[in-house]
């Protein structure tokens, strides 16, 4: 049974779920409990749970995220919410330095089972500080899981994947898919697999690997492809990028021998340069064309309008880089 | 003396004794290892501040909670882990706490409560709080204890900490550990209050000032603050004024201060001296007890050393474990 909702419900839901479930399991950050969410994501939680379970905290994402940490040290499961990722730089420290390593230098003894949680990446003309895309940040560190999901079906299942995780999880919502709905699967029960990427649509003549928002644009320049040029596009949503499902990327590929990645971040070191080098090393001999990369472009967000959208991915973009590694 | 310390026993005494002295000589040892090039990298000695940790330890429950920065070693000895396992992780070895991939400023143990061996100046004292955090929200009777150093005291996690754990009554002990350098910078040199305890004020945290080179003082503020935080009441910050005598880790020669300097913490304020007079004074401690601990205290590091130096290597294999649970 499936049923429509919003991004924004799927996460809500996901959360209340596991809450429901677990009594370790908790929820804090700016204004998720009395506002009900600076993006209304945590709407109805503290009506359920309490202000116990529900924890507004002062503007201190550094302070809240280590003191998450340290409560997940001793078995509790926090939720810690950032407004953005934007604001998780203050807190970066907390989340690789005491999150992600202290299970390896404590020679397995003390896990972190949190998940640091917010949208991420460009909302709309909030300039250079409120729009960057975090993914690969987070995505370089081990001891890290690193989620972003695309559609209600993701955000339900993957958010309560990262929940029940006993690892650190990063996990990159986008505020632009908040509103939007889809249908996603009923009961509480549904969880997707950590690590496993999701066929959004089967095609023969190239692969585009996108995530999050821009999936968006993989999916249209799929559909423009197939009516202006006959060209069958396998899109591949990663659900997860740490740890990546390289497998199903380079099964596809060897269908396809052509691939376009497709995402919102800096091309600098991004997702896309790991999935090329990837590519390099498992499946040089099966590519007909070199991969190439949609990616936000290397300057600071601009706040003019103009600017901004040429600074950002597009369905545009993506044709095109689906009709250079066709050779059309 | 106060109320507090007249409720000590001679027995009591000797423990606090033998628990400083097993410090100084775990950390005279490490010294030692590290010249013969067994122990690498950073290695921060405690030599000097052993009273504030068995001070502290003195007044702490099994189910309280501790955690500190990188200067660890006493800590870690003080809440009762095995100096074997803290020496074998200083020589990187298998049998050390974290498996040789820690080392000195990154040990755990679930089973005493120790959180850490945190290698980032003040990045513990959020973690600290989230301790008490999980203990209140648990409904345990159990406490935090967060040291950090005078260094950290300058960091703005700690106060976004204080804040927290006021706010919300936090069963959290906050201890500053003046030992008046930050590396090589004195505190008169790097804050802008001469005191550091009265960083707790602004917060609404009750804050003290205690000499941190008499343990009895140190064990009656210690009680204080523990009684006021168990009642409910929040959190509590000491700052505890003491002094190591070797560099800030093994390789500060120690130019910021004199000779003199030194010499006189040494010969006149030496905590383990002072309490050896305090004992022989009050409880009518013999040369012969004292002896005897002496000698325990010297076996016991001579088994330490020598399991520090057979425990093998980590197999390669561990290289890649303990990454994530589960995979």
């Amino acid at each position: 049974m499936t049923t429509m909702i919003t991004v924004r419900e799927a996460l809500r839901d996901a959360m209340a779920e596991e809450m429901r479930k677990d009594p370790n399991v908790f929820v804090m950050g700016e204004e998720v409990a009395e506002y009900q969410g600076a993006y209304k994501v945590t709407q109805g939680l503290l009506q359920e749970f309490g202000a116990s379970r529900v924890v507004d905290t002062p503007i201190t994402e550094m302070g809240f995220a280590g003191l998450g940490v340290g409560a997940g040290f001793m078995g509790l499961r926090p939720i810690v919410e950032f407004m953005t990722f934007n604001f998780s730089m203050q807190a970066i420290d907390q989340i690789i330095n005491s999150a992600a390593k202290t299970l390896y230098m404590s020679g397995g003894q003390m896990g972190c089972p949190i998940v640091f949680r917010g949208p991420n990446g460009a909302a709309s003309r909030v300039g250079a500080q409120h729009s960057q895309c975090y993914a690969s940040w987070y995505a370089h560190c081990p001891g890290l899981k690193v989620m972003a999901p695309y559609d209600a079906e993701d955000a339900k299942g993957l958010l309560k994947a990262a929940i029940r995780d006993p690892n650190p999880v990063v996990f990159l919502e986008n505020e632009l898919m908040y509103g939007r709905s889809f249908p996603a699967p009923e009961g509480d029960d549904f969880v997707l697999p950590i690590g496993k990427a999701k066929i959004m649509r089967e095609g023969s003549d190239v692969t585009v690997v996108s995530f999050s928002k821009p999936l968006d644009y993989a999916l249209q320049a799929a559909d423009i492809m197939q009516e202006q040029h006959g060209k069958s596009v396998e899109v591949i949503n990663l659900r997860t990028l740490r740890p990546l499902d390289t497998e199903t990327i380079v099964e596809s590929l060897k269908k396809t021998n052509r691939l376009v990645t497709v995402e919102e971040g800096w091309p600098y070191a991004g997702i896309g340069s790991e999935i090329v080098a990837q590519i390099m090393e498992h499946a040089f001999d099966y590519l007909d064309a070199p991969v190439m990369r949609v990616t936000g472009e290397d300057v600071p967000m601009p706040y003019a309008a103009n600017l901004e959208k040429l600074a950002l991915p597009s369905t545009e973009k993506v044709v095109n880089a689906i009709q250079k590694v066709c050779y059309v | 003396m106060t109320q507090f310390a007249s409720k000590i026993s001679k027995v009591d005494a000797l423990k606090f004794y033998e628990d400083m002295l097993l410090i100084r000589r775990f950390e005279e040892r490490s010294a030692q290892l590290y010249g013969m090039g067994l122990i690498g990298g950073f290695c921060h000695l405690y030599i000097g501040q052993e009273a504030v940790v068995v001070g502290i330890q003195s007044v702490l429950k099994p189910e309280d909670a501790v955690i500190t920065a990188y200067r660890d070693h006493g800590h870690m000895l003080a809440c009762g882990m095995n100096p074997k396992g803290v020496m074998a992780e200083l020589t990187g070895r298998i049998g050390g706490f974290s498996k040789g991939k820690g080392g000195s400023m990154h040990m755990f143990s679930r089973e005493k409560n120790f959180y850490g061996g945190h290698g980032i100046v003040g990045a513990q004292v959020p973690l600290g709080a989230g301790l008490a955090f999980a203990l209140k929200y648990k409904e345990s009777d159990g406490i935090s204890v967060t040291y950090m150093g005078d260094g950290a005291a300058h960091q703005g996690q700690v106060y976004e900490s204080f804040n927290m754990a006021s706010l919300w009554k936090l069963p959290a002990l906050f201890i500053i550990e003046n030992n008046q350098y930050a590396m090589g910078t004195s505190v008169a040199r790097s804050s802008s209050v001469p005191d550091l305890y009265v960083r707790g004020q602004g917060f609404g945290i009750p804050s003290k000032q205690v000499d941190g080179m008499d343990i009895l003082k140190v064990r009656d503020a210690a009680a204080e603050a523990v009684a006021h935080i168990r009642s409910g009441k929040g959190p509590y910050l000491l700052e505890i004024k003491t002094y190591r005598y070797r560099g800030h880790s093994m390789s500060d020669p120690g130019n910021y201060r004199t000779k003199d300097e030194v010499e006189s913490f040494k010969n006149t304020r030496d905590p383990i001296q002072n309490f050896l007079d305090v004992m022989k004074k009050e409880f009518n401690v013999s040369d012969a007890e004292v002896e005897a601990i002496e000698n325990r205290v010297k076996d016991v590091m001579k088994e330490v050393v020598d399991f520090s130096k057979e425990s093998p290597e980590p197999d390669v294999s561990e290289l890649y474990t303990d990454i994530l649970i589960g995979e």
